[in-house]
């Protein structure tokens, strides 16, 4: 560690504390003031830099729309006019959620927000999309309709193609629908928030050719 | 080690910043969703047509099924040829020495004729002394007579008629089969077979492999998704029941099962329309990881500066001589 970054005033047991070298780490990198800004560039005045903000709430509303259904049950909203509206709302909120996060996605590569040190946040959010539509998939196959019915006979051919289908069986509702209301939204939840941290940390990237930024 | 908070000082020094409030986005936001979300759910709801059960099935087309059936003790049928991961009757697809579906094996076992055929006749048979002889007989028949039975059946069948349910064929040499195809159908229209192809000796259920595979292997199923434009010729995999949307994201995916190479016989260095699904898969990992390493990849990464979007997005910082000083 320089000089610079070290502890100071602190006591040789402080100084090996993984807890606090762990919080010195994020109050480094992403102090509160760049996580919750309340200033921004001037340049950052476009619609597009709304799509991001509306993906992330189309997703908090899917998690609440599927927290409520996976409470009450994978059969609940077959039979239920409630249970059917909060169908409703997590069917729309995911159309919703791709649609932003798609704009989301060709704004930033017409922005080409990559630039100044940002590739690992693109590659992220490229996985965040991948994972997303991984999600989406084993939702469908977990409504217990006709349409989980088609869509796992029919990709069961892609999966077992690639050799997935041996691990990852679309016709065993029990490992998809596991899948779906707990492993994969932990996954995208924990990708979407380290995106957005990063995101924070770096800052929005200036315009392309801007005095201070790099090419690539 | 530098921060990045240092540099994010750094990489905005001489800029102008103005007020921004991210909270108040994310709330608005998230009302105006909500707004939207509460509308449609209410008023457009979501796609929910009924799923298709074995007696259904059974009952809407009782000669599919039971030419499926018989299919099944043939070894005819898709999932009797299937090969891995539920047999080791076929190689599966495979590209040049990349064939993945082999690799894993067959780690989902499925013995088509005896999970869909005999085992369930074997419990229905308690009590039913007609179909126990049936069976009886049956096991105890060569493969050369079984396979002469089931050739002249499975020729019966296209003329058979429907009456009541039950299906008959002219009269022929057919063994046991029909006692036993009308035992079959009369307990999957009694909704027996629902149950008979999940229990595997357990109480709860949560894997419906069996009857998915074996409603794949019959028409009624794939007819019912023709007719709702399901089907991969029909790029069904975005659509959706009725007019409500898809999964719409994955229409490149769904896009190369309707061109060249992989709807073609011949094809194009060794993908065709028999290896479509492994060479799709192949491609979209190809283009997934090129997406993500974009910014590594030149003429990729240099459409955007080429492309004048930018110019659009960023309109006052462009039209207003890249002001970049505090004011």
């Amino acid at each position: 560690m320089s000089a610079a970054n070290s502890p100071e005033g602190m006591s040789p047991s402080d100084a090996s504390s993984w807890t606090l070298r762990t919080r010195k780490f994020v109050e480094r990198n992403v102090p509160m003031d760049h996580l919750l800004p309340q200033r921004q560039p001037y340049y950052v005045g476009s619609w597009v830099y709304v799509f991001g903000v509306i993906t992330i709430a189309a997703l908090i509303w899917v998690v609440v729309s599927g927290v409520v259904l996976s409470f009450m049950g994978p059969q609940w909203w077959h039979a239920s006019s409630v249970g059917r509206f909060f169908n409703g709302l997590h069917f729309w909120s995911v159309q919703l959620f791709f649609i932003f996060m798609v704009l989301h996605l060709w704004g930033q590569y017409f922005m080409a927000g990559w630039r100044d040190g940002r590739a690992a946040t693109w590659m992220i959010g490229v996985v965040i999309f991948a994972a997303s539509i991984l999600t989406a998939f084993t939702g469908y196959l977990s409504q217990q309709n006709f349409d989980s019915q088609f869509i796992a006979i029919n990709a069961k051919d892609a999966m077992n193609a690639g050799g997935i289908g041996a691990f990852f069986n679309v016709l065993n509702f029990g490992q998809m629908y596991g899948l779906h209301v707990m492993l994969l939204p932990i996954v995208v939840t924990f990708l979407v928030v380290a995106h957005i941290v990063m995101v924070r940390a770096r800052g929005v990237v200036k315009p392309i050719d801007a005095e201070g930024g790099t090419r690539s | 080690m530098r921060s990045m908070g240092a540099t994010q000082e750094e990489y905005y020094r001489g800029v102008r910043m103005v007020p921004y409030d991210l909270v108040k986005e994310l709330a608005l936001a998230l009302a105006g969703l909500g707004l939207v979300m509460i509308v449609a759910a209410a008023f457009l709801s979501s796609p929910d047509v009924g799923p298709v059960t074995i007696a259904a099935w059974a009952q809407g087309d009782p000669v599919d099924f039971v030419t499926t059936a018989t299919g099944e003790l043939a070894g005819s049928t898709t999932s009797a040829g299937y090969g891995a991961p539920y047999n080791t009757n076929a190689d599966g697809q495979s590209w040049g020495p990349i064939a993945p579906q082999k690799w894993f094996g067959a780690r989902i076992p499925v013995d088509s004729a005896n999970a869909f055929v005999i085992q369930p006749l074997q419990r229905a048979a308690v009590g039913n002394a007609d179909l126990g002889a049936a069976i009886g007989q049956w096991k105890g028949a060569s493969a050369d007579q079984q396979a002469k039975w089931l050739d002249a059946y499975g020729k019966a069948l296209p003329s058979a008629t429907v009456s009541d349910g039950k299906v008959t064929v002219a009269t022929g040499d057919y063994g046991p089969l029909p006692v036993m195809m009308s035992n079959l159908l009369g307990v999957a229209q009694a909704g027996g077979l629902d149950g008979l192809l999940v229990i595997n000796d357990r109480f709860y259920q949560t894997d419906y492999t069996q009857p998915l595979l074996f409603m794949g292997d019959g028409g009624y199923l794939a007819g019912l998704a023709d007719q709702a434009h399901l089907t991969g010729s029909q790029w069904g995999m975005m659509n959706e029941t009725g007019s409500y949307p898809g999964q719409t994201w994955l229409w490149l995916y769904t896009l190369w099962y309707q061109v060249p190479p992989f709807t073609s016989d011949t094809g194009f260095l060794g993908l065709n329309a028999s290896n479509a699904d492994l060479g799709v898969i192949i491609l979209m990992t190809v283009l997934t990881v090129a997406l993500a390493l974009v910014p590594f990849i030149p003429i990729l990464r240099d459409i955007p500066r080429w492309v004048p979007i930018h110019r659009l997005i960023w309109r006052r910082y462009y039209a207003t001589g890249r002001p970049v000083t505090r004011t």
